[in-house]
């Protein structure tokens, strides 16, 4: 029996290693390369020059603005939600627009923030003359949030759903106010879903590229449009390699800080 | 009290409003006759006839959907496997590296899984094409299989399975008139979501997929690209009037699994 169930682990194992470990194990490897294939550390060195250095902060700067954005429309929303009757269709009504295909969602905000498109429309009849909304980095960040916000509405929902009412109750027969409650006693034993909700978003945030290209035109590049850029059009996998690296680094730092909340619970 | 209430009517009315506006507006424009994404002309069926017509854009969709079925099925086996083998493992440590290995690929970014299969597939010399977008769709759906059978095993007590032997079970028996039956809905919405991962996927899909192969997605990107066309337009209604169906079955196939389990909230709620 125990033999059988150790079988069971072979194939899993092996796509553990060849998926997982192996391709990370590549990228830090190729990282070391230039293009032309020659062992340097130079690709480190170029992350630190100023072009790529502030590419990278001004992409965490996204990721920041994204998330917060969208945990401050989430939070509502998940909120309400579990007051509504019938909340699991609601809750699926929700987060069906998430399963629509992600580019056809994106490609839904050319027409609609182009020069002719209902926005500048809206706009118009304040008699505010059609301006450039496509191709900026508000477009970006609109459409981000529009993609991400099924995620953080999601582990919210199912924090707020595991909290125990009468926590709730307890919080308000000893005088708290909605706003004490909130802040002492909801917010606090919902932290877990924030803190998926926030991993949901951030890291992927990060590493958006068509986004960038189809709705930011180029003015807008995150750290995933450079890793994109660098394996699939420069073909300089040395530092695209390296971008990812830092990447990884920043996925491992949110994780840790994510796990490392959990455990204390 | 009932003032908040419809607040938060009207809140949860304007964020289903925001969520669903941008799918309207795709499918209002594909009966345009005009061309364009901003000034209503005409009804017309123009753009689905289009579509329909474009034997390239129904080859793509045809691989679209063999790379969902064929890696939602492989990667559900390998992820029952793995998630049988994992609940019964008895050393701690090695169960939380595995687990921890597992979290590490549904967490990374789509980039990061692209560009590291290319690697991947490039050193070990595997062309570009079907058969690296297939692996690399297995690869990124086994994780969320996992985590989706994982629960149910370990909610499953103990005494089933030594009631099981005790009966004299053989370990076939025990795992296929046991065990498989218990973690079914939890195999099944870990199959659900391979499929729409792997439907969905553009990032990691543009990283391997070779100059012949094309998925949907990366079709309709190259599409944008070059502007707008109303037939992305009526493509997107087919779209997500297929999500819809899929979706609704799945919602029916989940409700009636724990419907059991949602009378008895009823009883309790009240």
């Amino acid at each position: 029996m125990e033999r059988i169930r150790n079988l069971f682990l072979v194939p899993y194992g092996v796509w553990l290693l060849l998926f997982v470990i192996v391709p990370i194990l590549m990228i830090g490897y190729y990282s070391f390369f230039d293009i032309d294939g020659v062992l340097t550390l130079n690709n480190y060195k170029r992350f630190f020059s100023p072009t790529y250095f502030s590419m990278a902060l001004r992409s965490f700067w996204y990721a920041a603005l994204i998330t917060v954005v969208c945990l401050v429309i989430a939070y509502p929303t998940a909120y309400f939600l579990t007051k509504t009757k019938h909340k699991q269709l609601w809750l699926l009504l929700i987060i069906l627009p998430s399963w629509m295909n992600l580019l056809l969602k994106t490609y839904a905000f050319i027409g609609i923030l182009g020069t002719h498109g209902p926005i500048n429309a809206f706009l118009g009849v304040f008699g505010l003359a059609p301006r450039q909304i496509l191709f900026t980095d508000f477009s970006f960040i609109l459409v981000a949030v529009y993609i991400f916000i099924p995620f953080m509405i999601l582990p919210i929902f199912s924090a707020l759903e595991k909290l125990n009412p009468s926590l709730i109750e307890a919080a308000y027969d000893l005088g708290a106010s909605h706003w004490v409650a909130f802040r002492r006693v909801i917010f606090p034993l919902t932290l877990g879903g924030v803190k998926s909700g926030v991993q949901a978003v951030f890291i992927p945030s990060l590493s958006l590229f068509m986004i960038t290209r189809l709705i930011a035109g180029n003015r807008v590049i995150t750290l995933g449009t450079a890793i994109e850029q660098h394996f699939l059009v420069t073909q300089d996998w040395g530092m695209g390699s390296a971008l990812a690296i830092f990447l990884v680094i920043a996925m491992g730092l949110s994780m840790w800080f994510t796990e490392r909340g959990r455990r204390v619970r | 009290m009932g003032k908040t209430h419809n607040l938060a009517k009207i809140y949860l009315g304007a964020v289903f409003a925001v969520l669903y506006a941008p799918i309207a507006y795709l499918v209002y424009y594909s009966f345009n006759s005009g061309g364009t994404m901003y000034a209503f002309e005409e009804f017309t069926w123009e753009w689905y006839q289009e579509v329909f017509q474009d034997t390239r854009l129904f080859v793509i969709l045809l691989n679209t959907i063999t790379i969902a079925l064929l890696s939602a099925a492989i990667s559900t086996v390998i992820g029952v496997l793995g998630a049988i083998a994992l609940a019964n493992l008895r050393h701690r440590r090695m169960r939380n590296a595995l687990l921890t290995l597992n979290n590490v690929m549904l967490v990374s970014p789509d980039v990061i899984i692209g560009a590291s299969f290319l690697i991947l597939f490039a050193a070990i010399g595997i062309q570009l094409g079907f058969t690296s977008v297939l692996l690399a769709h297995i690869a990124f759906s086994v994780p969320i299989v996992v985590l989706m059978v994982l629960p149910k095993l370990q909610e499953m007590s103990p005494t089933l399975i030594d009631a099981a032997r005790d009966l004299g079970a053989s370990w076939w028996d025990v795992l296929a008139r046991v065990v498989i039956p218990y973690i079914t809905p939890g195999i099944m919405s870990g199959f659900f979501m391979a499929l729409t991962y792997s439907l969905d996927d553009f990032a990691v899909t543009f990283f391997v997929t070779g100059a012949g192969f094309s998925t949907l997605s990366v079709e309709i990107y190259s599409m944008a690209r070059r502007g707008i066309s109303l037939t992305i337009n009526a493509l997107s209604t087919l779209v997500f009037l297929v999500t819809l169906l899929l979706v609704v079955g799945y919602y029916i196939i989940s409700t009636r699994a724990s419907n059991s389990r949602q009378v008895r909230w009823g009883v309790a709620s009240r």
